[in-house]
């Protein structure tokens, strides 16, 4: 398929000539330019509420705190062993088919599945037939209970939204105070001003208040958001 | 969608006699100020917050040529495509030539304010091209054929028993005697409908809620998941955003997200942030194969450099008419067009013009709740007395208002003569009230007082009170 071409380069110009007069009259032009590289390239913290300043217990624990206050549900496993049997304990509890969706993800792949015969997996991204996905998160953010998922093959971005039914691995280690910690963990795996295509931050199942401002679960996305920390 | 604006006075009369919309205004007072409130209490930090993310958007609006080269840069390095919109109608013909080029026949959207206010879905039903709002207020003011009336909750004019009444009367496949009483059945009802159209368009459009420089990024703020399900499923992806959406770093955009929802819900962080960044990358199994950004000047440039250019701070939480005392009484649709309240006051003179929007900001006690719970500090009411003064100088005040401003000037300005004048007028309508405490009715004032009464005149003016009492 070909790009669709639309030249808007006229607008493009006018637009720019407007602002560069505008903004550009009482500072040179090296002066303004300097300032925004240096804000880029620095991309320094502006402030950071105390809330999440803990030590690493402190903090999973204010995440637990502020992720079940959305709704989500947390329970911790000592290790990745562990895994599959908490899937299969929550699926049970909650009455769902013993069925799964996950993408290549290599933590999850791993996982001792043969401990969990009677579940059945399925890969790849969601189709709108899929009751349970599970995703293994690539960090996550105690200040409000909020998990962060990269796109990719391993952990497709249709699995977080399509299933009534959202169930994600996080590991201890890459849970972090504030959105800064994450940011500064994107930048070391994807680089320096580099993302992935998406990244979604999720802070419990899907909500909404638009009828007469009463909160309503599972809106559009997963009515159920269960997150399985493992501390090893 | 059509500008009513001009008849802001008719349409205040006609929401101040409706008995649906004033049962449904009541829930936003009591809602969204309880809400901010308690989010506001348990972070102690919030104020400062306030005062960076304001210093964030300075910055960023005096440079923001500059951010918008790198971020162009980036957005293609990802694969995305960045179009320029002068106008409305050239933001609308962009989109429609998206669509167009991949044959679209529905498209779904996510919540998008730049799509309301470029009047998108007219124009895409007009080539044939079916849009389908997935947002639950949006998709019930949809089949309802209303525009929105608050910038966060686009049905928040509606009661649920209206809701009940529009899906009973558009979706007529389904039984006739299924309950439907309850929020959860509508909320179950819509989602139903919505999934498989989600999965069968061919487009999705959203709107964003930010662009990062730093890294070519667009972000939406949602609760329901609907706008995640619309730009992931379609092939393409089409973002319409307005060119105050900049903000140079993923630090930056924090600090003002962290105020956002608190300032918007109440709730300390929406349910799903979602940063995007150009098209499905090759080893990709899900996500659109084409990202396109339509950035929409529309007025927007000449705010720039004006008294008007802190207008471009905001960050569309809804708190200013949330809080608003005029908005409470009257709802956003009587505001006459896309954006209402005590932002709209001032945004929408510049969009649409004076001339036809400037009811707007008389619109206004200047009580100042407006300002106070800004998240980005914009002088609200001090820009609708610019407005004021525009429409003013360019004589479209009604001459009335002109004359009685004219005459209370020309005593103003002698005032031997305004206190003789005060006095006895103070006096005579002591001697009407005849010793009564209020006054239900004075001639000539019956606009006043069919609404409350006048208190009793003392018989002196507070000059005379002040120099009796000058010497205690």
């Amino acid at each position: 398929m070909s790009k669709v071409q639309i030249d808007t380069k006229a607008n493009r110009d006018r637009l720019f000539d407007k602002m560069r007069t505008t903004l550009g009259g009482a500072v040179d032009a090296a002066t303004r330019d300097q300032a925004v590289r240096k804000r880029l390239e620095r991309h320094g913290r502006n402030l950071v509420p105390e809330r999440s300043n803990l030590d690493a217990a402190g903090q999973l624990e204010l995440f637990r705190v502020q992720a079940e206050a959305v709704s989500a549900t947390v329970v911790d496993v000592d290790s990745h062993a562990d895994v599959p049997e908490a899937i299969t304990d929550y699926l049970r509890q909650h009455n769902l088919p013993a069925r799964i969706k996950h993408g290549a993800d290599k933590v999850l792949t791993a996982l001792p599945w043969d401990k969990t015969p009677a579940l059945a997996r399925d890969h790849g991204p969601a189709h709108g037939d899929d009751a349970v996905s599970l995703s293994h998160a690539f960090a996550a953010v105690a200040e409000t209970g909020t998990l962060i998922l990269a796109s990719g093959p391993d952990n497709p971005t249709s699995l977080n939204f399509l299933p009534e039914n959202h169930i994600v691995v996080l590991d201890a280690s890459t849970l972090g105070g504030s959105y800064e910690d994450a940011w500064d963990s994107l930048r070391k795996t994807y680089g320096e001003g580099t993302l992935p295509r998406a990244v979604n931050m999720i802070s419990g199942p899907s909500r909404t208040a638009d009828v007469e401002q009463t909160i309503q679960l599972g809106a559009h996305g997963p009515r159920r958001l269960h997150v399985i920390v493992v501390k090893g | 969608m059509d500008i009513t604006s001009p008849a802001f006075k008719s349409n205040v009369k006609r929401a101040l006699a409706d008995p649906q919309l004033q049962r449904a205004m009541g829930n936003v007072k009591r809602g969204f100020i309880k809400k901010r409130q308690a989010a506001f209490d348990k972070l102690p930090e919030f104020d400062a917050l306030r005062d960076q993310a304001r210093d964030i958007k300075n910055h960023t609006l005096a440079h923001l040529d500059l951010y918008y080269e790198i971020y162009e840069q980036k957005v293609r390095d990802a694969g995305g495509e960045v179009h320029w919109a002068s106008t409305a109608e050239d933001a609308r013909d962009i989109i429609l030539q998206i669509c167009q080029a991949h044959g679209a026949r529905t498209v779904t959207k996510g919540k998008s304010m730049i799509a309301e206010e470029i009047a998108l879905n007219d124009h895409l039903e007009q080539a044939g091209i079916t849009p389908v709002e997935t947002d639950l207020g949006e998709y019930i003011i949809q089949l309802r054929n209303e525009p929105p009336s608050h910038i966060i909750g686009p049905a928040i004019h509606l009661n649920r028993d209206q809701v009940e009444e529009s899906f009973r009367a558009v979706h007529t496949d389904l039984p006739d005697d299924r309950p439907l009483g309850e929020v959860s059945e509508l909320v179950d009802e819509a989602r139903a409908i919505l999934r498989q159209k989600y999965i069968d368009a061919d487009v999705g459009i959203t709107g964003a809620n930010y662009l990062v420089a730093e890294t070519g990024t667009s972000i939406i703020v949602t609760n329901e998941g609907n706008g995640d399900l619309t730009q992931t499923l379609p092939k393409v992806h089409i973002v319409c955003a307005s060119l105050e959406k900049m903000v140079p770093t993923l630090e930056d955009v924090s600090t003002i997200l962290r105020v956002l929802a608190r300032s918007a819900t109440g709730q300390e962080f929406s349910t799903y942030t979602t940063l995007s960044t150009g098209a499905r990358r090759t080893e990709d199994v899900d996500g659109p194969e084409e990202y396109h950004v339509v950035v929409l000047d529309n007025g927007r440039s000449d705010m720039l450099g004006t008294e008007f250019q802190d207008m471009l701070r905001c960050i569309r939480c809804g708190a200013c008419m949330n809080h608003c005392p005029v908005y409470h009484a009257v709802g956003g649709h009587a505001y006459g067009w896309v954006y209402p309240g005590p932002m709209g006051s001032v945004l929408t003179p510049t969009l649409i013009g004076i001339d036809q929007a400037g009811h707007l900001p008389n619109a206004s006690s200047f009580c100042g709740r407006c300002e106070a719970v800004c998240p980005m500090r914009i002088p609200l009411p001090k820009m609708m007395r610019h407005w004021r003064e525009r429409e003013f100088e360019r004589h479209l005040t009604p001459r009335t208002v002109r004359t009685s401003l004219a005459l209370w000037a020309y005593f103003a300005r002698r005032p031997a003569l305004y206190h003789l004048t005060s006095s006895m007028f103070i006096r005579a309508l002591k001697l009407f009230a005849f010793g009564r405490a209020r006054l239900k009715s004075v001639p000539l004032a019956g606009g006043w007082t069919r609404h409350r009464d006048l208190p009793m005149p003392t018989g002196q003016t507070f000059q005379e009170m002040w120099r009796a009492g000058g010497d205690e």
